[in-house]
């Protein structure tokens, strides 16, 4: 069981949790994740980790309400906890000086984004920051990633803040404006990670993405996160997350990523039914979990 | 021999008993499992077949050399509570194995009663004492020696490590499992159907180590949370032993692999086993297979679990296709045999070359091609060979890969200098199943490739012996 010790709104559905996994939070680098599952019929969910504290023994997440298991968690506060947390999981991003890192991210991306960003500041490089999201209150963790770039982009969809357009503009921009770029991290939607690769694909400029495949296990034993690469399937969980943008097939992914959008719109309708009876649940799955943790799976009818 | 038995002739006379099933018309439509289990008469019917031969060759047989023919006369007086704590002795799974073992190429393959008549039912009577031991409630937990103050982790959950972890605690050892999933019992959870082996028996037999002592730690993936370095050093255990089992899936690397509704075995078995996706109370999707026609690829006992799963799930017809014909089909005979009874259709000397699906990414049908079978190979199987110009397309909504599994090479990534060998196993001892590095040994499929629960617990308890020697001639650890 992992206490959620902190947690607030960043944006409307947007929720910051500090959690306590101090294993995770001593082992766990940048680009990393790990899989939770929130209470005992819960899915399994990666979410890429966006910081931690070694010291406090706690991880961070940042996790944006889509779907029934993320709007579940984003329901929870200080006090709850999750019934499982595993990692950290995934290759770590491969920081070093590159001179100049444009790191991009879109919308929640930015959550992704933002650690990777950080230790490529630490690294020494130049760091230029773009973040996008479709109106001013989902452009996040902006203060924190303005402290740790030498320049920063903000763009949005309908122009409410900063420029109005798309991540790829200031991109161009800087592309057209003969900066050398060393590498580009791009993290965010499918169709944003594949629109940023398309732009510096021409000027082969290093460009990296790092995906949210469906994943089930996180350790390479069911390879439902393939990811299809100009060199054949690679696994999210292991040989991942983050990939070379110019040799992943975007449409693959894309398609994979909506392979049981049917089912979850339907859990999501059901869900929001019964938000409440959910969140009693899964405080209820904890109290027995913290008691007996012997007895954690009770007899299951068979069909 | 005991008294007042009937002569051997008598006892020859007597027909093995068979093992009730479950109808398959019903059993088809539901995950309860399929055999059901000797009743008492059944049991002790069969036991009075045993010939208690002087030198039971049955016990050769048996990978772990379980005490067949005491726990068999014991059933046979009646006691079946010491007939249990018989087992327990060499076997810590006893209600799994007497589900899962392939007894017919092992104890009962050996037994001499085979010869002319069938085989004594040794599996049908494991599992009779097992059942009967846990719906008494009074396992016979083996003795345990006095503690030795050495502490051994164990890497992996499944039947290795499980057994491995039995014998630690017996021996007076502290024995901690690592599972990186939520739940333990590796495979027989979340690879083997609940109509094969019903999870609650996995957590029963689990329970059971527990109460001997040994301490399970869920959610850990060594290697990633813990390395395998930090356990011997900061976490300070005297030695390690590596259960990991061969869990990397294994594609055809065919085109259209990537569609949505082809899944590996490992992936499909997992959703269902482990996260209850086909439960509507449980949040985990997998495909809706209602009304649709799904294929599984192979011919192994993991296959028959997939399609047999797919039926369950409301497959309107499941395929199974394999590339040799039914005699070289490595899968249990019992599960073949079940498999058809429940309806699957077996397409043999049949191989898939692509995958075709529809604008949307999702899977249409199979292309196959017809094989026929040509020189011996490597395997002293005749070699499939493809029959030109005869492929054909099978329609299909889903499609399961189960041709097998490889070594996952999380741990031996992790720590340098644990040496593996071509194929990413790792390197141990055959004998000691001590690695290259100092104080950890590996059991099981992560070193011989994936084989059974059975030959895994015996490598568990091999390992186990071996760590029990190197952790009497290693130095205490500093204080």
């Amino acid at each position: 069981m992992f206490p959620i010790v902190q947690a607030e709104f960043l944006a409307p559905d947007v929720k910051r949790f500090v959690i306590e996994a101090p294993r995770i939070a001593r082992k766990r680098q940048a680009g990393q994740f790990v899989i939770v599952r929130v209470y005992d019929r819960g899915e399994r969910i990666p979410l890429t980790i966006a910081d931690s504290d070694p010291g406090r023994g706690t991880i961070t997440l940042i996790v944006q309400g889509i779907g029934k298991t993320t709007k579940l968690m984003n329901l929870l506060g200080a006090g709850d906890a999750l019934l499982d947390l595993v990692g950290p999981l995934g290759k770590p991003a491969e920081v070093k000086d590159f001179g100049t890192v444009v790191v991009i991210g879109g919308g929640v991306g930015a959550a992704i984004a933002y650690p990777t960003a950080k230790a490529m500041h630490e690294a020494g490089n130049h760091v230029i920051a773009v973040l996008g999201g479709r109106s001013r209150d989902l452009v996040i963790l902006e203060s924190e990633i303005r402290a740790i770039s030498d320049e920063v982009f903000i763009t949005t969809d309908d122009g409410s803040y900063g420029r109005k357009g798309l991540v790829i503009d200031p991109l161009k921009e800087l592309i057209a404006a003969g900066r050398p770029l060393g590498l580009v991290l791009a993290i965010g939607p499918v169709r944003m990670m594949q629109a940023v690769a398309e732009v510096t694909r021409p000027h082969h400029i290093p460009t990296v993405v790092s995906l949210n495949s469906l994943m089930v296990d996180g350790t390479g034993m069911c390879g439902g996160c393939r990811i299809i690469t100009a060199s054949g399937a690679r696994f999210a969980c292991v040989d991942g997350p983050e990939f070379d943008a110019h040799t992943v097939d975007f449409d693959i992914l894309a398609q994979r990523n909506r392979a049981y959008a049917e089912s979850e719109a339907e859990a999501l309708r059901e869900f929001r039914a019964h938000a409440d009876e959910y969140v009693r649940e899964v405080r209820e799955s904890c109290r027995l979990e913290a008691a007996h943790p012997e007895v954690r799976h009770p007899e299951e009818p068979t069909s | 021999m005991s008294e007042n038995k009937l002569p051997p002739r008598e006892r020859m006379k007597i027909p093995r008993q068979h093992m009730p099933e479950q109808p398959p018309e019903e059993r088809r439509a539901n995950f309860s499992e399929v055999n059901r289990g000797l009743t008492v008469l059944g049991a002790t019917t069969e036991a009075l077949r045993c010939l208690e031969c002087a030198k039971p060759q049955c016990e050769h047989g048996c990978p772990v050399n379980v005490n067949i023919r005491e726990f068999v006369r014991l059933v046979e007086q009646g006691d079946y509570l010491a007939a249990a704590a018989k087992i327990r002795e060499d076997n810590v799974l006893p209600a799994i194995t007497g589900r899962v073992c392939p007894q017919e190429s092992q104890c009962e393959g050996c037994c001499v009663l085979g010869k002319k008549f069938e085989p004594l039912g040794i599996g049908y009577l494991e599992r009779f004492v097992a059942d009967y031991e846990r719906a008494h409630g009074q396992v016979g937990l083996p003795e345990k020696a006095p503690p030795t103050g050495k502490r051994v982790a164990i890497v992996g959950s499944g039947p290795a490590g499980l057994s491995a972890a039995g014998d630690l605690v017996r021996w007076g050892h502290a024995a901690t499992v690592f599972e990186a999933l939520h739940e333990v019992g590796g495979v027989l959870l979340y690879g083997i159907p609940e109509f094969r082996l019903p999870k609650d028996i996995v957590r029963d037999e689990v329970n059971v180590l527990r109460q001997m002592g040994v301490e399970f730690q869920t959610n850990v993936v060594i290697g990633k949370t813990v390395t395998i370095d930090e356990l011997l050093t900061e976490e300070r255990y005297d030695a390690v032993l590596i259960a990991t089992g061969a869990g990397l899936p294994k594609f055809l690397d065919v085109a259209g692999e990537h569609l949505n509704g082809v899944y590996s075995a490992n992936e499909f078995l997992t959703r269902v086993n482990l996260m209850k996706a086909h439960d509507p109370s449980h949040d985990q999707p997998v495909f809706d297979c209602r009304g649709r026609d799904v294929a599984v690829v192979g011919g192994g006992n993991t296959a028959m679990d997939a399609v047999r799963t797919a039926c369950r799930l409301g497959a309107r017809t499941a395929y199974l296709i394999y590339r040799r014909s039914e005699k070289e089909m490595p899968a249990r005979a019992e599960e073949a045999r079940h498999a058809k009874d429940e309806g699957i259709v077996f397409l043999c000397l049949t191989n898939p070359v692509a995958f075709r699906g529809d604008p949307q990414g999702r899977l249409e049908a199979v292309r196959c091609i017809k094989m026929e079978l040509g020189e011996p190979d490597a395997s002293g199987r005749r070699a499939p060979v493809p029959v030109p110009g005869s492929e054909f397309d099978l329609p299909a909504q889903m499609a399961v890969i189960a041709l097998g599994t490889g070594a996952n090479p999380l741990v031996q990534s992790t720590t340098p200098d644990l040496q593996t060998n071509r194929k990413g196993y790792i390197a141990a001892d055959p004998e000691t199943l001590r690695t290259s590095k100092r104080g950890v040994f590996a059991a099981g499929d992560i070193v011989t490739g994936s084989a059974t629960v059975i030959l895994a617990m015996a490598a568990g308890r091999k390992a186990a012996r071996s760590i029990d020697d190197y952790l009497h001639e290693a130095p205490a650890p500093l204080p």
